[in-house]
């Protein structure tokens, strides 16, 4: 059938899947450390109908040809890794990281995924865990008397337990960083896993080899930024129902071909 | 045979092709640094005995358009938008230079700067390669500096410099894979011209409201010659009538 059709339906499943991206985004709007989506479109090939510089004759050549783009396709949804808010929760186990980094996190499976989400908890034997008990890597067990907990700007955990005046130092918190962060694979519950993409983890202390340092008692939100996303959708829909437009305009010419001879 | 629909009839297909072109421009009314395509007609005269009445209009399109797009502000370092008439300079899979203002770039591990479709960005000489780095920054001249890991932020080094080149809009010519080349397939010089914006992005620049005007008249358009289509086969029926024998 007509092609303007066709060209026509890949503008709206862009627009749909840009749509989707936007929604998750605004869902997420308030989701510790996450990074917002982007939908990324370019367009697709062209179809030479006729070739510019063709000979149309023995001395002349066609001044221009006839080249029929085939649509719009979404060809990545890429995570903006800018730094969400940084709030004050005044909780000892929160963490913020200021600067780049993620935390390591043990999953069930054995692999580590990595996350910027530090709200953490502990569980029944003193470890650190995320929001889901996955176990924040390297494990660090806060003794079950402690009486306050202090996390120092470069990851360094120490508890204060009865009976002593000075805090023993229980562990550290090692941040992993990554040459392209924004090829990190997102798996939900806030973690991301590597790829080969984001290339492979350099692990370090907080604040050395340009890694951010630890804010404890802060938490990053997200980096949905809501006035633009809301402009987005806004853009989203307007280019939606053009190309509904499109393919009703066709459907009519078609349509009237078909009533008329 | 009559051949009033021949003429309209090729004019039918043409005005189908070119409200695909249209089509494809307003799918890519949200594309980053997306150049609409323009069409125009021309007449194929066709010399015959007697009175020279038919001319077939033959679709072309002009090439792309350089209007600018809107600059949306988008807060990612590594988004540039080109402001003035200006490319950036990419190389293609072929090895050949092209130029695109799509400026959504990325890093990939080998420190490659590419675009979003994986064309390594040039520099002066050659694909830039930025090494991992805590804080990058592109200048308006296209000028990368970065702080390396661990490094002081007195220490900015320069890595590279991204080509811009400003040819002259009847220079370029849209590829089959959306990137503009020169006609005569040679490379533009690098240009002080044009500068970037960075942190910024350049939205298609597709302007939907004369898209929609476009459709319209496209369809009007193709219903008159569906039109004259319908009135030469009553044309034909009413001869047939009248020197019906019977």
């Amino acid at each position: 059938m007509n092609k303007a059709l066709w060209v026509a339906k890949t503008g709206l499943e862009a627009q749909q899947m840009r749509m989707s991206v936007i929604s998750n985004n605004l869902a997420n709007v308030n989701t510790n450390g996450f990074k917002r989506d982007r939908a990324v479109f370019e367009d697709l090939l062209y179809q030479n109908v006729r070739q510019p510089g063709a000979l149309s004759s023995q001395s002349s050549r066609l001044p221009t040809g006839l080249q029929l783009g085939t649509g719009v396709r979404t060809v990545a949804t890429e995570k903006i890794q800018t730094l969400g808010n940084i709030v004050q929760t005044n909780n000892s186990l929160d963490v913020a990281i200021q600067g780049r980094g993620f935390l390591q996190v043990l999953l069930p499976d054995g692999n580590i995924a990595y996350s910027r989400d530090g709200a953490m908890k502990m569980d029944e034997t003193g470890q650190l865990v995320t929001s889901s008990g996955n176990v924040i890597q390297p494990a660090i067990t806060l003794p079950s008397n402690a009486t306050t907990l202090t996390i120092g700007s470069d990851g360094v955990v120490s508890a204060l337990v009865p009976g002593s005046s000075t805090p023993t130092q229980v562990g550290s918190i090692q941040l992993a960083d990554f040459i392209n962060p924004t090829g990190l694979q997102a798996v939900g519950e806030n973690l991301f896993l590597e790829t080969a993409s984001s290339g492979s983890p350099s692990t370090g202390t907080p604040g050395l080899n340009g890694l951010g340092t630890v804010i404890q008692g802060a938490l990053e939100t997200s980096n949905v930024n809501v006035v633009e996303e809301l402009v987005n959708m806004i853009e989203t829909q307007r280019a939606y129902e053009m190309n509904s437009k499109a393919i009703q305009t066709t459907d009519r010419m078609l349509q009237f071909v078909t009533q008329n001879l | 045979m009559d051949r009033v629909v021949f003429v309209v009839g090729n004019a039918g297909k043409q005005l189908l092709r070119t409200q695909a072109l249209n089509s494809h421009n307003l799918a890519n009314a949200n594309t980053t640094g997306f150049q609409a395509d323009l069409a125009n007609f021309s007449p194929r005269i066709i010399n015959g005995a007697g009175h020279e009445s038919r001319a077939f209009a033959v679709a072309g399109n002009n090439g792309a358009s350089f209007e600018k797009g809107e600059i949306q502000p988008t807060g990612r370092t590594l988004d540039v938008a080109v402001n003035g008439d200006g490319w950036l300079a990419v190389q293609a899979p072929d090895g050949s230079e092209a130029y695109t203002r799509a400026g959504n770039l990325h890093i990939n591990i080998n420190g490659q700067l590419l675009t979003r479709s994986n064309h390594p960005v040039l520099g002066d000489s050659g694909p830039i390669v930025v090494p991992e780095n805590q804080k990058l920054e592109i200048g308006s001249d296209g000028t990368i500096s970065v702080q390396a890991l661990g490094q002081q932020p007195n220490t900015l080094a320069e890595v590279g410099r991204i080509k811009l080149v400003s040819p002259l809009a009847e220079e370029l010519k849209k590829g089959p894979d959306g990137l503009l080349r020169m006609r005569n397939g040679t490379q533009a010089e690098a240009s002080t011209e044009a500068t970037l914006t960075s942190g910024a992005l350049e939205s298609s620049n597709v302007n939907g409201v004369e898209a929609m005007v476009n459709m319209i008249s496209l369809a009007r358009q193709f219903e008159i010659s569906v039109k004259i289509m319908s009135t030469a086969k009553e044309m034909d029926e009413r001869t047939t009538q009248i020197m019906n024998m019977s």
